[in-house]
């Protein structure tokens, strides 16, 4: 039962990254694409009817944590508590900024709204890789589960460190560019025209320096922690993700460059979820690694709910995640096509 | 301060401005649903125009209403860390039931009322209105079983390492006090909407800018409003008081002033408490009707605060006093104000009268204040249990973060909050001063929410 809740919230949690990823893509790269008002314009409608709808994922597998492991919610969102606050603020801020944008024809205002939407969006990515890397990277939890980390130490991974940290960052950088990737890639099958040739024109670069970064990343990964290998050790067929990771990343660069865009996009989808399956299999079957004392690791089993709410749970889980996916197919495909500034510009 | 007060101030103030928003949200869900339809069944276009501007309105407050929703999920790990741990196999249930039921339901539809007017036929917009109406109205209930829980806990167990268990989810769904606690707060809901509503029409019509959709305004506004202030009192609110009588008598004495056990215990409209003493400073007070209202004779006794410890004493007190006076207080007012103004309607002569119309636009604000005063007292009066009779809330507040960043958070979160105020303010300033007949320009839809 444990191991069944632990992938239906890795797998919520996949669907926001790869949701949410590419609108948070879309905002990094707004400030290069988004050269006239009119690029601007197309850039916010490619994910003006989808934004709210991805980010509930987040909301809903928060939820669905809470529900499942309360003392996993419990520890981690008190302990990560000022890099949390921070990340809220700019959930606000960034949804502020793609609803009001357009509301005023003032260009002081629009130009605001732009510059928040960029800021917001790319420390949101930022933020997204380092709390993943210190979830990989663990944390100093104390005998009663819980732990609090101060933002930054002295910037090294040790057994008492900083949220921040040369290892966290580093994951926060492979996130930011990873999502721009994935930004780009969406924009670059959403639009046509200049815009789209100068979206195509970013992704080579984007994509050589995710490359090296994800090559850092992995292999910092198994110093910081050697025991994230443990379960593929066990388990060889588990270096099947590894390899999709590598599969995937080629991919994108061999679609982008035949202009497949819809392929290269998918190849994205899949670079992503699988670099999160590779941590969750790393992880498996802990929640929350401690730097100090494995005895002391947030498991499944510690964290686990009681068995009623979690039979209960599986009910209305399935049953409201099939209602979940299919208003996602009507709004996607509602909105499915080039954008474009005409009136009722989606679709044909 | 210490880190408790400020953990409790710090979701006082978040809780309270989330709700800000959620209240329209429901209400005017429910009003433009009714614009809709009268629009399809009389072929009225005046009706269509008034569903898309109260559209217009209903996308900024949803969008204030989702950014600071989203803070609400997080705050019971971020603040309230063990009372999250105990209760998450509990109440993580509803709560993760929202998001899943009903935030993916509102999100999505929202975007198709919002966009597809045109590409849709009448009967699925109407239906897409429909859905953002039900979403809402699913997600409030959702939030309400969390909050009924936690002041009247059903269907639990307690495990071996001191956390809850459910033990029957229907019986948690089926908690009496959130079907209570629900009616009266969607009832309120409809009641923050319809004056918004009246507001907007009263204006118009006084301003004689747009008077065919001001008088459609007030019309529907005074058709809901009297309904739901008098279904805000009776029955929900009566029985609401009396639920609680029973099953939260600390709190019922605390809220009437009640310091101690009377037969036949006087009501206290007005007065000022007075801690130290144990007495109301200046009382205003009808014999025997507090017996009456909650025990139907004007004889029975009602426990006062003398029969129950001093650390079982809800605070602060004079606080939870208030706030449920302002809240019956304007409940009346508001059954007065929208019975007079529904009879002038029957008689016709509403759209001219001015005293009354004055009056309609000038009470929006009291509403929320209602609502607030409403949930102030709820929430106070629950105290000092987080979870009623189980978890006192010094037990359940986040031990390891300190009451410096504490405040330094709600500071945050002040600022933040002011400057989106400010937002909404200027926003919906502008769209009623442009009116129900935007040009074609306003009406080319940009993004999620706002067209
Ligand atoms: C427009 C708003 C409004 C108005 C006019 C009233 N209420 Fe109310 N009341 C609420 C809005 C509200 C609320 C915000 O919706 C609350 C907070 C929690 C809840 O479920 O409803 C509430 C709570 C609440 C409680 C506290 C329950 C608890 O502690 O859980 C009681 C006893 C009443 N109400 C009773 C009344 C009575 C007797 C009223 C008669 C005049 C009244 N309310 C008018
Ligand atoms: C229905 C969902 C709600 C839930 C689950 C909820 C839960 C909580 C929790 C966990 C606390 C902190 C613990 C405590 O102080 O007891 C709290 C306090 C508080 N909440 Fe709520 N709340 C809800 C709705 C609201 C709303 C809508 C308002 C106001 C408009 C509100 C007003 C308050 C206040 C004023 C406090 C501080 C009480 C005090 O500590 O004295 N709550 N609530
Ligand atoms: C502590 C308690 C609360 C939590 C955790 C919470 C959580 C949230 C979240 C995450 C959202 C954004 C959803 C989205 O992205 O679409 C939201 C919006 C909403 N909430 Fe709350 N909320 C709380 C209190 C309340 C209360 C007391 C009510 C009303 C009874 C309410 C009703 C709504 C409604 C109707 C919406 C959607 C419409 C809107 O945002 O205006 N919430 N809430």
């Amino acid at each position: 039962m444990g191991s069944i809740w632990f992938w239906f919230v890795a797998a919520m949690l996949g669907a926001y990254v790869v949701l949410d990823g590419f609108d948070l893509g879309v905002g990094i790269l707004h400030p290069w694409l988004g050269r006239s008002e009119n690029d601007k314009q197309l850039l916010l409608r490619t994910i003006g009817p989808v934004w709210d709808g991805n980010e509930v994922w987040l909301i809903a597998g928060g939820g669905t944590l809470y529900f499942a492991f309360p003392l996993l919610y419990a520890s981690a969102f008190s302990g990560f508590y000022l890099a949390l606050m921070i990340v809220l603020w700019l959930l606000i801020m960034r949804g502020a900024s793609i609803e009001l944008r357009s509301l005023m024809h003032i260009g002081v205002w629009r130009a605001f709204f732009d510059g928040l939407f960029f800021v917001s969006s790319a420390l949101l990515a930022i933020f997204f890789g380092a709390a993943l890397a210190n979830v990989i990277r663990g944390v100093p939890l104390g005998a009663d589960g819980y732990f609090f980390l101060p933002l930054w130490t002295n910037w090294l991974p040790g057994t008492s460190p900083g949220i921040l940290d040369w290892y966290t960052v580093l994951g926060g950088l492979v996130a930011l560019v990873a999502l721009a990737l994935h930004g780009a890639l969406y924009v670059a099958v959403k639009t046509e025209g200049e815009l789209q040739q100068r979206v195509r024109s970013v992704v080579p670069r984007l994509w050589i320096v995710l490359f090296i970064l994800t090559g850092m990343d992995l292999f910092a990964s198994v110093n910081v922690r050697p025991d994230i290998l443990d379960n593929y050790k066990a388990f060889p067929v588990a270096f099947l993700v590894p390899a999709v990771v590598g599969i995937s990343l080629v991919g994108i660069f061999f679609f982008s460059r035949k202009n497949a865009d819809r392929n290269a996009f998918t190849c994205s989808c899949i670079y992503l979820a699988a670099m999160l399956v590779g941590a969750a299999t790393a992880l498996y079957p802990r929640l929350l690694p401690s730097t100090s004392n494995p005895s002391l690791d947030i498991t499944i089993q510690k964290a686990l709910s009681g068995p009623h709410a979690l039979r209960v749970g599986l009910v209305w889980w399935i049953f409201g995640m099939g209602l979940a996916v299919l208003y996602f197919v009507i709004v996607y495909r509602m909105f499915r096509g080039k954008v474009s500034l005409h009136e009722g510009g989606y679709g044909h | 301060m210490d880190a408790l007060l400020l953990h409790r101030i710090h979701f006082a103030f978040t809780i309270t401005y989330h709700y800000l928003f959620p209240q329209l949200t429901m209400g005017l869900a429910l009003l433009i649903v009714i614009l809709k339809t009268i629009a399809i069944r009389t072929n009225n276009e005046r009706y269509n125009e008034a569903a898309r501007f109260w559209a217009r309105i209903f996308a900024i407050n949803f969008l204030v209403g989702v950014v600071t929703g989203i803070p609400m999920e997080f705050q019971f790990g971020t603040n309230w860390s063990r009372f999250a741990q105990v209760t998450g196999g509990v109440i993580g249930q509803p709560l993760a039931m929202e998001g899943v039921f009903s935030f993916f339901l509102e999100s999505a539809f929202l975007g198709l009322f919002l966009f597809g007017e045109r590409r849709l036929s009448k009967w699925q917009h109407w239906g897409a209105a429909f859905m953002v109406f039900l979403g809402s109205w699913i997600s409030g209930f959702f939030i309400i079983v969390t909050n009924a829980w936690m002041q009247h806990p059903v269907a639990y167990r307690v495990m071996p390492n001191g956390g809850f268990e459910l033990t029957s989810f229907w019986g948690l769904l089926t908690n009496p006090w959130a079907l209570i606690q629900y009616s009266h707060n969607m009832s309120g809901a409809v009641i923050t909407a319809s004056f918004v509503m009246c507001a907007v029409g009263a204006f118009y019509v006084l301003e004689n800018r747009f008077p065919e959709h001001g008088r459609i305004f007030l019309r529907i506004g005074v058709i809901a409003g009297v309904i739901s202030c008098v279904t805000q009192i009776f029955p929900t609110g009566d029985l609401h008081g009396r639920y609680m009588a029973k099953h939260q008598p600390a709190a019922t004495a605390a809220m009437e002033g009640l310091f101690t056990s009377t037969k036949g215990a006087p009501i206290v409209l007005m007065g000022q408490p007075d801690e130290q003493n144990k007495r109301i400073d200046n009382p205003l007070a009808v014999n025997k009707v507090l017996s009456f209202l909650i025990y139907g004779t004007t004889t029975a006794e009602v426990a006062g605060l003398d029969q129950f410890p001093p650390d079982q004493w809800p605070s602060p007190l004079p606080l939870l006093f208030y706030a449920y006076h302002i809240m019956a207080g304007l409940g009346t007012y508001f059954a007065a104000l929208m019975a007079l103004a529904a009879f002038l309607l029957w008689r016709g002569k509403l759209y001219t009268t001015h005293w009354i119309l004055w009056p309609l636009m000038l009470s929006f604000p009291l509403p929320y204040i209602a609502n607030t005063a409403g949930w102030m007292t709820a929430e106070i009066g629950r105290q000092p249990w987080v979870v009623y009779g189980l978890l006192r809330t010094s037990s359940g507040y986040s031990k390891y973060v300190s009451a410096g960043n504490t405040l330094f958070t709600l500071m945050g979160f002040m600022g933040l909050y002011t400057v989106l105020s400010i937002l909404f303010l200027i926003l919906v300033y502008r769209i009623v001063h442009r009116g129900p007949v935007a040009g074609p320009a306003e009406a080319s839809p940009q993004s999620a929410f706002t067209s």
